[in-house]
């Protein structure tokens, strides 16, 4: 089997594993607690915390640990919106992002908030200029992804995050895509907060942090209820020190895999194109379009081969819908409906690439004999 | 971190294994779909075309009718696995049946064949039944402008 979804989740890093384990086994305290037990695994958590933060460039005090990154956009962008509403009711945000920063910002506008939703250009990224456009003296909150799902595009959030300070708005980015896969820290991008999360560089589900960089002093007892997730946290930082550990020689070499494996799809399949191409993108994801055929009938050819792929983000697979990035970017119903998304990782090798490629031209050629389409042409 | 890549492959093969989302049988006629193709113009006898070109799931369906039988048919289909699947049971079901049993196939006796599909993949049948249908009416169609032209 060939694991090819990292953009869904990574698999634990086995000395994550480890490290979390004890956590669960025989230091099973809950950190609230009066005793020994209790300060044991607080302790764990405030050490995790002071790790993470140096891992990610943010200050200790600044993590709030939630579930899930659902959970943290939610935080983020509800928490902000109406911290901030007597100062005005307008969020911008743009139309690729994740669904949960979209439904959430729908569910802000039913609250009444004015939300503009932001083009992309043909290669998937935000136009600076309409976001620039858009803030106005009732602008209290803009939300830009780091780095997109479905394509791996890179938004300028350095830039975002620039404009936004100088209008005294409040910027909240979604790294949960680039944490782990760009050299840049997450805290260090400008932004006034920060969603990241464990699973997707190689920790453990459950554990996603926000980091409110401008709430200084908050903490989860004042923003999240709840018992902390001892052993995922300390799995957590654990994981993250050895996902930014490593990106210097990581990036560049995930980075090579998915370049040669778009060359030889380009050179040996017909009818594809590759989505943001000309755009910066993280090194580990790759979107193909494949003409006249369905995505989700390649994923599952693949699948029957022994390699995992995805027609994209995981909450909207088995969605009819096409992906709403994808048609943001100008892709037609049609196109956008025979994509598929590859996301290498840590274990993906380069012999992967070749049986990738094999397996991929076999699966497009059975389905385009079904479809009736040949070469790419009708 | 050599070693921690092996640990992190996927298992495969094993009976605890992750499962496919589609039963044995659907995935098999999704691998091997039966009677795919065009049938030519000299042969055809009705032709149903339905779906969305625009969203990409489209079906077109060719029959041959001698008798009031269906001794051929085929189908193309640029839709999901689904869709491939149901169209293919369909053909099979419809082969060799009088034309008038087949319009009478439902999207339910189809799924019941392939020993069910996901609920939400229920509506990716419609489509296959549907362009049968179309394709019965229009041999009756070509039948009837037949015998009027006699």
């Amino acid at each position: 089997m060939i694991y090819l979804d990292h953009n869904a989740t990574t698999p634990l890093d086995p000395q994550a594993l480890e490290a979390m384990l004890p956590w669960l086994r025989e230091r099973w305290g809950n950190p609230s607690s009066p005793h020994r037990f209790g300060h044991d695994a607080r302790a764990a958590v405030e050490a995790a915390r002071q790790r993470i933060a140096g891992s990610v460039g943010c200050q200790p005090s600044e993590l709030v640990f939630c579930s899930s990154g659902t959970e943290s956009d939610n935080l983020a962008l509800r928490g902000a919106a109406r911290a901030l509403r007597h100062r005005g009711d307008h969020i911008v945000t743009t139309a690729i992002e994740h669904h949960a920063v979209l439904h959430t910002c729908r569910a802000l506008a039913r609250e009444g908030f004015r939300v503009t939703f932001l083009p992309v250009d043909p290669d998937g990224v935000v136009d600076l200029d309409a976001l620039q456009a858009s803030l106005g003296p009732e602008t209290i909150l803009v939300s830009v992804m780091h780095a997109n799902n479905d394509t791996g595009v890179v938004q300028p959030v350095e830039e975002v995050a620039a404009l936004a300070r100088e209008r005294g708005v409040t910027f909240h980015t979604d790294a949960v895509q680039s944490a782990g896969k760009l050299a840049v820290r997450p805290g260090e991008l400008g932004a006034d907060l920060v969603t990241f999360s464990a699973h997707k560089l190689y920790g453990p589900k459950g554990v996603t942090p926000l980091t409110p960089v401008t709430t200084g002093g908050a903490h989860e007892r004042g923003l999240r209820a709840g018992t902390e997730n001892v052993a995922g946290i300390v799995g957590f930082a654990e994981a993250a020190a050895r996902a930014f550990d490593g990106l210097a020689a990581e990036c560049p070499r995930v980075g090579a895999l998915r370049d040669r494996l778009e060359e030889q799809v380009l050179a040996t399949v017909p009818g594809v194109r590759v989505n943001g191409a000309a755009a910066t993108r993280v090194p580990n994801t790759s979107s193909l379009s494949f003409q006249g055929i369905d995505g989700e009938s390649i994923v599952l050819g693949l699948d029957v081969r022994g390699f995992c792929a995805s027609t994209g983000s995981a909450c909207s697979t088995g969605d009819p819908e096409p992906s709403h990035v994808l048609l943001a970017m100008g892709l037609s119903a049609r196109e956008a409906q025979g994509s598929i998304r590859l996301s290498l990782g840590r274990a993906t090798r380069e012999e992967d690439v070749e049986a990738t490629v094999a397996a991929l031209a076999e699966t497009v050629r059975q389905l385009r004999r079904v479809s009736s389409v040949r070469d790419g042409a009708e | 971190m050599a070693n921690a890549q092996d640990d992190t492959r996927p298992a495969s093969g094993s009976s605890t294994g992750p499962v496919l989302f589609y039963n044995e049988t659907v995935i098999e006629h999704f691998m091997n779909p039966r009677n795919v193709g065009e049938l030519p113009e000299a042969d055809t006898d009705g032709f149903g075309l339905v779906g969305d070109p625009s969203c990409g799931d489209q079906m077109k369906l060719w029959i041959a009718v001698r008798e009031g039988r269906i001794v051929k048919i085929a189908f193309n289909s640029s839709g999901c696995p689904g869709a491939i699947a149901t169209s293919s049971k369909l053909t099979a079901l419809a082969e060799g049946i009088s034309a008038e049993e087949a319009r009478r196939i439902t999207d339910d006796d189809v799924i019941e064949a392939l020993g069910g599909i996901p609920e939400k993949k229920k509506h990716c049948s419609l489509l296959g039944v549907r362009a049968l249908q179309a394709a019965v009416d229009d041999w009756e169609g070509r039948r009837a402008a037949k015998a009027a032209r006699a």
